[in-house]
C-alpha cells in the first residue's frame, strides 16, 4: 500500500537534483526507515560505553528501539528494547546497569544478555502444555540480525542479509583508523558525555550540510569574525591566543576560495570524506610533547603518516558523522520526517597526554554542545530548508554546483582540483539513496 | 541583613541585564578572571577539563556578544527574548574579605519565533566583595532540564 502512495521512486533523483517530496513526504520517510536504517549498518555506540557485564545503552535505529548491552561473557549484544510477553518496553532508561538479567517492570519475565528467556513466573503451573516456554524463541527478546564492530565502534544491522560491515564502510572506515591511531595506544575510549539536539528538519538536510564546504563561509561569519577579533587582541596581549579561537575564527578564515583548494571524495552506500585541516599540529610544546610519545609508540615515519591524515568530516551514510583528528561524531536518529535527533559524543586518546584531550573537549563545547557558537545557526538553516521544501513554491532541490567536473574512478568520485566546494556529496549520497530505495525488499 | 539586601539586588540586576540584551554591562559583571559555567552533568565538580554546555571565561563571553550582535547571526535574526525570575536566594557563606556564596532558583522562559521554552534549576555564585559591589567569580548553573534533549539549542547565557 504504501509503495503505491510513493510513485516511481527513479524519477526522484536525477544526477544533479532531486525532487522536493525526498524530504517532506511521510511515505517516503517510512520507506526510508524500511530500506536504508533498517537494512544497512546503524552506529549503536562505543565498546567502552559499556564496560561491565550488564551496562546497556539504549539506541534508536529506524524506528526500532534497540539496546546494546554487555554480557557477562564480555561480549555485546543488540536486543529489539521489549518484552516479548506483551510488548512492554524492557528498559525505561536511557542508560543504566540491569544486573545479571533482564527483568521485565510488568510481569517479571526474565532475559539473559543475549536475551535469551531465563524465567518466567508460574512457568509450571501457568504455561505446561501451551507454546509458551524456553523451547519457544518466540519468547526471547528479539536480537538485532548482526552486530559487527571496528575498533571499539559498534554497529548492528536489523537485516540477516547484506554486505558486512567492513565492505559497507569501504574507505570511510578511514574515520574510525584516523581516530584510533592518532592515539599513542592505537585505542580511544569514551567520554561518558551525549549531547543530544533535535533538529526540526528531514535527517538528510544534517548530513547534506556535513561536507558542503561552501556554506562555513556564509553560515558562521557572525562566529568566525567575533572569534577572530577577540583571538588577535588575545595575541596582541600574551603573544599567543588558545587553538580553541582558531577551531572558531576559522570558520571566517577559510574563505571561499580556500575552501575550493580542499577535497571530497565520494564512495559506494553514500559515503564521503571532505579532507581539509584547520591547523591542529601547530609547533606548540602541547603538540610536540604529543608527537614524542607517539614516535615512542609509533617510530617517526609511521607517526609521520598518522598525524599527516588529512581529514576534516567522514560521513558515513546514512546515520554517521565523524570529525576523527577531533576525536568526535554526531550520530543521526530520524525521528520523523521533519525531527531529528543528533547524539553527539567525544573521545579521549589513550595514552595522549591530557592538553590533546583539551583541544577535543574545547571543539566539543564550542561547537558541539547544545549552547554551540556554530550548530545554531546551521539548524535555523535547516529548519528553513525544511520549511521550504514543504511549499509548493517549486518541485526540486539542486546540486549543480561544479556538476559534471568531478573525477569518476568507479571506486571513487572525487572532486577536481580547486573545487572542493563542490556538490559531489549531496549527488553521492542522492544515488546511493536511490539505490537503497530501488533495493528488493 | 544589609548583605543579603545588596546580594538579592545583585541578582536581579544581572537577570535584568540579560533579558534588556545589555550584553556588555552582563559581561561587565564578571571578575576579570570570572568564569560562566553550565556543566553537562550535574555531578560535575569543576569546569575545568569537563565537557560542559557553556564554560566561559570573559574572552569567550565577549565572542558570545559579538556574534550575536553580528548582522549574520542568522539564528538570532527572528524574534526572541527571555524573562528571568530569580528567587530563594540563600547565602551559604561569607568570607572574612566579605566575598559571598550565594545560591538561588531562577525561572527562565524564552520566546523564539512562535516557540516558548522553559529552563529552570539553581545558580550558584562565588561573589567577590569589591569596593562598593561584586563581582562574579564563578557562577554555576544547574539546569534541572540540562539532561533532557535540547529542542533547537541555547545562544545567550541561562
Amino acid at each position: 500500500m504504501l509503495q503505491e502512495r510513493v510513485p516511481d521512486l527513479a524519477k526522484f533523483v536525477e544526477p544533479d537534483r532531486v525532487r522536493r517530496e525526498v524530504y517532506v513526504d511521510p511515505a517516503i520517510f517510512e520507506l526510508e526507515m524500511q530500506r536504508i536504517h533498517e537494512r544497512y549498518w546503524i552506529y549503536c555506540g562505543h565498546e567502552t560505553q559499556v564496560p561491565r557485564p550488564g551496562d546497556y545503552y539504549t539506541v534508536q535505529i529506524g524506528r526500532q528501539p534497540m539496546l546494546m548491552v554487555r554480557g557477562k561473557d564480555r561480549k555485546l549484544h543488540v536486543l529489539y528494547n521489549r518484552c516479548p510477553h506483551r510488548g512492554n518496553m524492557m528498559c525505561g532508561d536511557r542508560h543504566g546497569n540491569t544486573g545479571e538479567f533482564f527483568r521485565c517492570s510488568y510481569h517479571a519475565w526474565t532475559f539473559r544478555h543475549d536475551g535469551a528467556l531465563r524465567s518466567i513466573p508460574m512457568m509450571e503451573s501457568g504455561y505446561a502444555g501451551t507454546r509458551f516456554g524456553k523451547d519457544n524463541p518466540d519468547c526471547s527478546m528479539k536480537r538485532a540480525a548482526r552486530v559487527e564492530s571496528y575498533r571499539g565502534f559498534v554497529f548492528a544491522s536489523l537485516a540477516t542479509n547484506g554486505p558486512g560491515l567492513l565492505e559497507f564502510l569501504g574507505e570511510s572506515r578511514i574515520a574510525f583508523d584516523d581516530m584510533c591511531d592518532r592515539a599513542p595506544e592505537g585505542e580511544v575510549e569514551i567520554v561518558p558525555n551525549c549531547f543530544r539536539v533535535i533538529q526540526r528538519s528531514n535527517w538528510k538536510i544534517f548530513l547534506e550540510n556535513q561536507l558542503d564546504a561552501l556554506h562555513p563561509s556564509v553560515v558562521h561569519q557572525s562566529t568566525g569574525r567575533a572569534a577572530m577579533d577577540v583571538e588577535s587582541r588575545i595575541k596582541k596581549q600574551t603573544g599567543q591566543a588558545p587553538l580553541s579561537y582558531h577551531m572558531l575564527s576559522a570558520f571566517a578564515a577559510v574563505t571561499i576560495e580556500k575552501w575550493d583548494g580542499f577535497q571530497t571524495l565520494n564512495y559506494p552506500y553514500g559515503h564521503c570524506i571532505l579532507t581539509g585541516y584547520m591547523g591542529l599540529r601547530p609547533k606548540d610544546p602541547d603538540t610536540l610533547a604529543y608527537e614524542k610519545v607517539m614516535q615512542k609508540a609509533y617510530g617517526k615515519k609511521r607517526m609521520e603518516e598518522i598525524l599527516g591524515v588529512n581529514i576534516h568530516h567522514v560521513l558515513i551514510y546514512p546515520g554517521l558523522s565523524v570529525q576523527s583528528a577531533l576525536q568526535q561524531l554526531r550520530a543521526v536518529r530520524p525521528l520523523g520526517v521533519d525531527r531529528t535527533l543528533t547524539e553527539i559524543w567525544h573521545f579521549r586518546l589513550k595514552g595522549a597526554p591530557e592538553p590533546i584531550y583539551r583541544r577535543s573537549l574545547a571543539y566539543y563545547n564550542l561547537v558541539n554542545s547544545p549552547a554551540t557558537l556554530i550548530n545554531a545557526d546551521d539548524l535555523e538553516n535547516f529548519w528553513k530548508c525544511h520549511q521550504g521544501l514543504a511549499s509548493d513554491g517549486g518541485d526540486w532541490v539542486t546540486f549543480g554546483r561544479h556538476f559534471g567536473r568531478d573525477l569518476d574512478n568507479g571506486s571513487v568520485v572525487e572532486t577536481g582540483p580547486n573545487m572542493g566546494t563542490s556538490e559531489a556529496p549531496m549527488r553521492n549520497q542522492m544515488k546511493a539513496w536511490a539505490k537503497y530505495m530501488q533495493a528488493a525488499a | 541583613m544589609k548583605t543579603q539586601h545588596q546580594v538579592e539586588q545583585f541578582l536581579y540586576r544581572q537577570a535584568e541585564l540579560l533579558d534588556a540584551k545589555q550584553w556588555q554591562e552582563y559581561i561587565d559583571l564578571f571578575a576579570a578572571d570570572g568564569v560562566y559555567w553550565v556543566p553537562a552533568d550535574p555531578a560535575h565538580k569543576t569546569w575545568e577539563g569537563m565537557p560542559a554546555i557553556f564554560a566561559e571565561d570573559k574572552n569567550l563571553m565577549t565572542v558570545r556578544m559579538q556574534r550575536v550582535l553580528h548582522p549574520d547571526a542568522w539564528s538570532q535574526r527572528p524574534m526572541w527574548a527571555t524573562n528571568h525570575v530569580v528567587s530563594n536566594v540563600v547565602i551559604e557563606k561569607t568570607g572574612a574579605n566579605g566575598d559571598v556564596h550565594v545560591r538561588s532558583r531562577f525561572h527562565m522562559l524564552e520566546l523564539r519565533r512562535d516557540d516558548v521554552r522553559h529552563f529552570a534549576g539553581s545558580y550558584r555564585h562565588h561573589l567577590k566583595k569589591t569596593k562598593d559591589d561584586y563581582r562574579i567569580k564563578l557562577q554555576r548553573v544547574d539546569m534541572t532540564n540540562a539532561q533532557a534533549a535540547y529542542d533547537y539549542v541555547l545562544q545567550v547565557w541561562v
